[in-house]
């Protein structure tokens, strides 16, 4: 059976950006925001490769990805995310940052996603990372789920396999521990903490069959629209606290050995 | 430091909505999200799962209201059933506040609860403060870059509160009895959940309740002075201290990335191991790095780690610049070898 799958998936600072809030008159924003390297969210893009080794197995499934995000931006991001593997982009123009409200952007989402003809529930998996590397809340993939009228939402998933049409995953639980269940069937949204797969070369023929038609849907990108009424971030600061590290050179290995056993017995 | 909410003027109906463990109890962060709501003055308490109504009886004294769903289908955590009885409960409640433990069943229901509620939910708080009449959230933005407060005027507000960001009081006995509310809730779930698997052959990851964080770095797996690589020494210098010190065990993202990729080198460390940003960012009170390098992206996995030392060969290393108490700079499988020799 093919399946019809769709990723929610952002755009954050690269992380190796020193990030450093400014306050505006709407609240905070990223200083030098628009100026910063961007990539596709890492958690959702391990979604993304999940999604494409899932299709690759299950031929006539197809595989559309769902961005909130500044069109600009995101153009340059898909420059080397659409390289990775053939997708459909649905994008929409809106701020990428960390301080909107996964509310808000979780009914556009569903919205953007409802408007998407052809969508046949029994071959439909919901795909998005477990939580963005800006707002980290990890609530936009089950409030989409819920939205779309999904009850079966796994959180952190490092494992799906198919067995028999039936959806068997491994979710992240509290102390280092997998939880394995077992889902009949589809519809079913999947919120991807690392997974297993690595990072897919780059195919530039792909990209450049991928980037034909996304160059007119990031053109055609509607405006999310976001209002942020009753949400607001009234402080965001950089944690204060720098260490003055002691670095410590020249003392034997035993010596070392019993400075830290004394730390670490204290 | 907790940051409670001083009882005051704020205008908010609170309900506390926990579940119970496989065993029927109630868990550290259900208790940590009790003392913090008995901290506010008045509340309800809802309870979902296992024995949820015994569990009730054990919980903190002060409670005005008693909810409970206690049928055999909410006993294990699923998605379907737990915002299916997350929803009811609140519903029921008529909460305008919701303060929720952030364990792995509830972050997966409650944001399904509040879409289907038209309500909102900020999750990861760590901090709670009246402004004014109202009450603003602390918690972190960019993985633990930046830190920030969360104000709101939808409702319900469910409010999930990161486990270890307040200290759990002892349960008083309850004052007086009040009748617990038993809800019924029919359900048809999709999904059987098959139980809890450990990835790592038998080796401990991130442990919550030790003192101490290892982390092993990269640096473990590659060349060293005499021009090899010495995988087999690592491996044991990592896990005779990881038994003997019954510390938590924790790595960058490179040296489980060459993990996962199948090459033999140290199979017991998987990316439930990994701290940072696309890993955890766990709670303990002192941290060890070894043979890591100590850049950003695996740092902010630090945040909440109190007291933090590193051994590494390069004395400019990320943990030099400020993010670690000490850098010592020596070759970490000398210090090991030494290290775990007295801890005999
Ligand atoms: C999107 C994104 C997300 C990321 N998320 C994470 C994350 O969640 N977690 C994470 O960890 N990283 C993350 N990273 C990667 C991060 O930037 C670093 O590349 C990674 O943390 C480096 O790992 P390392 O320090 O173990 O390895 P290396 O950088 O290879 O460092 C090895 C260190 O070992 C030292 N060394 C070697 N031999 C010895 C010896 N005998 N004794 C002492 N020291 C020795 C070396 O001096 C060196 O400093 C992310 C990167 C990106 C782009």
């Amino acid at each position: 059976m093919p399946y019809q799958i769709i990723v929610c998936g952002g755009i954050a600072p690269d992380p190796l950006q020193t990030l450093e809030p400014a306050m505006g008159p709407a609240g905070p924003a990223l200083k030098n925001e628009m100026m910063l390297p961007a990539v596709f969210d890492p958690w959702a893009a391990h979604a993304l490769y999940e999604a494409a080794h899932l299709a690759r197995q299950f031929p006539g499934s197809s595989i559309r990805v769902v961005t909130l995000a500044p069109k600009a931006k995101l153009q340059q991001v898909m420059m080397t995310v659409a390289q990775k593997l053939p997708f459909e982009l649905i994008p929409i123009d809106g701020p990428g940052g960390g301080f909107t409200d996964a509310v808000e952007v979780s009914k556009v989402l569903a919205q953007a996603i409802s408007a998407i003809p052809g969508i046949d529930m029994s071959q439909f998996l919901l795909f998005g990372g477990w939580e963005s590397a800006t707002r980290g809340s990890g609530c936009v993939i089950p409030m989409v789920a819920a939205r779309l009228g999904i009850e079966d939402c796994f959180l952190a998933v490092d494992e799906l396999k198919i067995e028999d049409g039936a959806l068997v995953i491994k979710e992240r639980v509290e102390g280092g521990l997998l939880q394995v269940s077992r889902c009949s069937a589809p519809p079913a949204a999947l919120a991807w903490a690392t997974g297993s797969l690595p990072e897919p070369p780059n195919h530039p023929q792909t990209g450049m069959a991928n980037m034909r038609a996304m160059m007119p849907a990031l053109q055609r990108a509607k405006p999310a629209g976001l209002t942020g009424e009753g949400f607001s971030v009234p402080q965001a600061t950089l944690p204060a606290q720098q260490r003055q590290t002691q670095v410590v050179k020249d003392k034997p290995a035993a010596e070392i050995s019993r400075e830290l056993l004394e730390w670490i017995k204290g | 430091m907790d940051q409670r909410l001083m009882q005051g003027k704020h205008m908010e109906k609170i309900l506390v909505l926990l579940h119970t463990e496989a065993d029927g109890s109630l868990g550290r962060a259900a208790r940590e999200c009790l003392s913090l709501a008995a901290s506010l003055g008045k509340y309800d308490l809802a309870i979902s799962g296992a024995d949820a109504s015994a569990a009730a009886n054990s919980a903190e004294g002060s409670a005005e209201r008693i909810l409970c769903i206690a049928a055999d289908e909410f006993a294990v955590p699923r998605s379907s059933t737990d915002s299916a009885a997350a929803e009811m409960l609140i519903r029921t409640s008529g909460a305008t506040l919701v303060l929720a433990p952030g364990t792995s069943r509830w972050s997966r229901a409650l944001p399904m609860a509040a879409a289907r509620l038209g309500g909102v939910i900020d999750t990861h708080a760590v901090g709670l403060e009246v402004v004014g009449d109202s009450i603003q959230v602390k918690r972190w933005f960019y993985r633990q870059r930046i830190e920030g407060t969360v104000a709101r005027s939808g409702s319900p507000w469910i409010v999930v509160i990161e486990p270890g960001a307040f200290t759990a009081t002892e349960a008083t006995p309850r004052q007086a009895t009040i009748e617990t509310q038993s809800l019924e809730l029919a359900v048809s779930p999709r999904t059987t959940v098959e139980g809890t698997i450990s990835t790592a052959a038998g080796e401990q990851t991130i442990r919550p309740d030790a003192a101490l964080l290892f982390v092993a770095g990269a640096g473990w797996t590659k060349k060293q002075k005499d021009g090899q690589v010495h995988f087999a020494d690592a491996a044991d210098r990592i896990q005779t201290f990881v038994h003997k010190s019954k510390c938590s065990l924790g790595s960058s993202k490179s040296l489980v990335d060459l993990s996962s990729e199948g090459e033999a080198v140290l199979p017991f460390l998987t990316h439930l191991h990994q701290v940072g940003q696309t890993g955890s960012t766990p709670r303990h009170r002192k941290g060890l790095a070894t043979c890591c390098h100590g850049e950003e992206p695996h740092v902010v996995g630090w945040r909440f780690i109190n007291e933090r030392r590193a051994v590494n060969l390069d004395p400019n290393c990320g943990w030099a610049r400020g993010k670690a108490d000490v850098l010592y700079v020596a070759d970490a499988f000398e210090v090991m070898k030494e290290l775990n020799a007295l801890l005999d």
